[in-house]
């Protein structure tokens, strides 16, 4: 690092270099917390330093759209490990540390700096550094009670408001905001949600899942518009809270809180200034490492080469999804205990919105054929995705026998023909053949 | 306090003390009982904290609904007349709960 001069000898413990020791896992994240616990389970036993810029302990995100924001968990149930359990298994947890810069070596060491002045020195680099939401650029956004979910503190944020609010609405039809819309209107506000597009969920499930739940939510009373954006938030009578949304059309709708869920943008700061390549994530092997060669990256930040098989040579893809925070996770583990093992399982998702329960099994990109299985009397909704003849993807609404017929299929290389799965009538498991 | 005996495929047992209110899927997940995986973090999307329970424990735990039935039948290893899923079992004061855990969740 050539930090002493030739007329000062290097003192014999310099606290401004500390020793290069250990893996730190930047990102006390679902993948960050992972990528320990499969390590420690791997008996890695070099340190391991799981830091994070949040003042709360690692924890589960998905509940704070849902059971979190209605008040059904407590804040303790999010929590992914007892203290106990880090102490035991040798895992220095940092809290509210933002770090803002790395210098890294060519040999993967190096050390990085907090926005506090702290060092943390490392061997070896993780970057489970996840994603941020995407901002919406519109005059009073930034008044108070325009708010997005993404951690727990906007999840009290929202929380710390929505005792007062009558009127709430949410910008963005997918996941996030339907789930949170779902639980909002549950909780007995009046909810309006608007989706810049022409149907709900985006690219994440097919027109026919889309519809459905369109359908579904205005069924239940919410008030959905699609190809509608909101032109700009205004305070009631000057002041610096959120009163009324201004839509394209000229409607303003009231609202004591908006909530902004159009989308992420992944963590790549970091990754850039220490020069690895980025494109839409930071870029990725199959073993979770990132272009020196020593890093791994993983989860929401990580872009990699589509895992599921079949899929074209050379795709890449980032995914949002705690099951692939958690695979990618195990892959990056083996990376650095120096075994190579490719990526296990299928993708697969889930979304609560309501009674509505959405699990979807694999990816349905590049389908060219769907079959739909409904059972109206018991709510049961199902779209199987075909490519070639051959299962790719199912959605599946309140029907977790068809989404687990489906994920265990996909995982073992094996096909569900789609004449015989249009009888809904027709348990999948049952016609589940080895193609 | 509540204590869930966890005896995983190979025999080995491991006995964790819990919180009444919680679910014994919480309880072993934020201690690393290894037999429990839990993806979903205990909103029946997932089946990967499947257990056996024993059978005299059965009549102390809340009945099963619907969808843990449905999800029951999507297991990596294959169900029981004793399986449940662990997220949906609550810890009461006095409860003291043996189960075995699967050979595999995923």
């Amino acid at each position: 690092m050539g930090a002493h001069t030739a007329e000062q000898p290097a003192p014999v413990a310099d606290q401004s270099v500390p020793t290069r020791t250990g893996l730190l896992i930047i990102g006390a994240s679902q993948s960050g917390v992972q990528l320990a616990v499969s390590l420690r389970a791997l008996g890695f036993d070099e340190h391991i330093t799981l830091l994070g810029d949040e003042d709360h302990r690692p924890y589960q995100r998905p509940a704070l759209s849902k059971e979190f924001l209605q008040g059904t968990v407590e804040s303790e149930s999010l929590i992914f490990r007892s203290n106990e359990y880090w102490a035991e298994h040798n895992v220095d947890l940092i809290k509210g540390e933002y770090i803002v810069r790395i210098d890294k070596e060519a040999d993967g060491s190096g050390v990085a700096h907090s926005s506090s002045g702290q060092q943390f020195p490392f061997k070896r680099l993780a970057l489970t550094v996840g994603a941020r939401a995407r901002k919406l650029e519109i005059e009073g956004g930034d008044l108070d009670g325009v708010l997005y979910l993404r951690n727990a503190d906007d999840a009290l944020a929202l929380k710390a408001r929505v005792g007062d609010a009558q009127d709430v609405v949410v910008i963005g039809g997918g996941f996030i905001g339907l789930e949170a819309a779902s639980s909002l209107q549950k909780m007995g506000k009046n909810v309006t949600v608007l989706e810049f597009g022409p149907r709900l969920v985006g690219r994440a499930v097919g027109e026919e899942t889309a519809e459905y739940f369109l359908q579904a939510h205005r069924a239940r009373g919410l008030d959905i518009r699609l190809n509608t954006s909101a032109t700009r938030f205004t305070g009631a009578d000057g002041g610096t809270s959120v009163a009324a949304v201004e839509l394209q059309d000229g409607t303003v709708l009231p609202a004591q809180i908006v909530l902004v869920g159009i989308g992420v943008i992944p963590n790549t700061q970091l990754a850039e200034q220490i020069g690895l390549t980025v494109d839409n994530g930071i870029v990725v092997d199959r073993f979770a490492l990132a272009s020196d060669g020593t890093t791994v990256a993983i989860g929401d930040c990580a872009n990699m080469p589509n895992p599921v098989p079949g899929s074209e040579p050379g795709e890449r893809i980032r995914l949002e999804s705690v099951n692939n925070a958690i695979e990618h996770a195990k892959v990056a583990a083996y990376s650095l205990t120096g075994r190579r093992e490719e990526y296990a399982g299928i993708p697969w998702f889930w979304s609560n919105q309501a009674d509505l329960k959405l699990q979807i099994a694999g990816l349905c990109n590049g389908y060219d054929r769907t079959v739909l299985r409904r059972d109206e009397e018991r709510g049961k909704f199902s779209v199987l995705y075909y490519r070639q003849g051959q299962v790719i993807a199912a959605d599946c609404v309140n029907a977790p026998l068809d989404f687990m017929a489906v994920k265990n299929a996909l995982a073992k290389g094996q096909n569900i023909p789609a004449d015989a799965a249009a009888d809904p009538a027709t348990p999948l498991k049952t016609i589940t053949t080895d193609s | 306090m509540p204590t869930v005996h966890f005896t995983d495929a190979e025999g080995a047992v491991r006995d964790v003390q819990g919180n009444p209110g919680d679910s014994v899927m919480e309880t072993a997940v934020r201690n690393g009982v290894p037999g429990i995986v839990a993806e979903c973090g205990g909103s029946l999307s997932c089946a990967t904290c499947h257990v056996f329970v024993r059978e005299d424990c059965l009549p102390q735990l809340p009945p099963m609904e619907d969808m843990e039935d449905e999800m029951l039948y999507g297991t990596a290893v294959d169900r029981e007349d004793n399986s449940r899923l662990s997220c949906q079992l609550r810890l009461t004061d006095e409860l003291e709960l043996f189960v075995t855990t699967p050979e595999t969740q995923v």
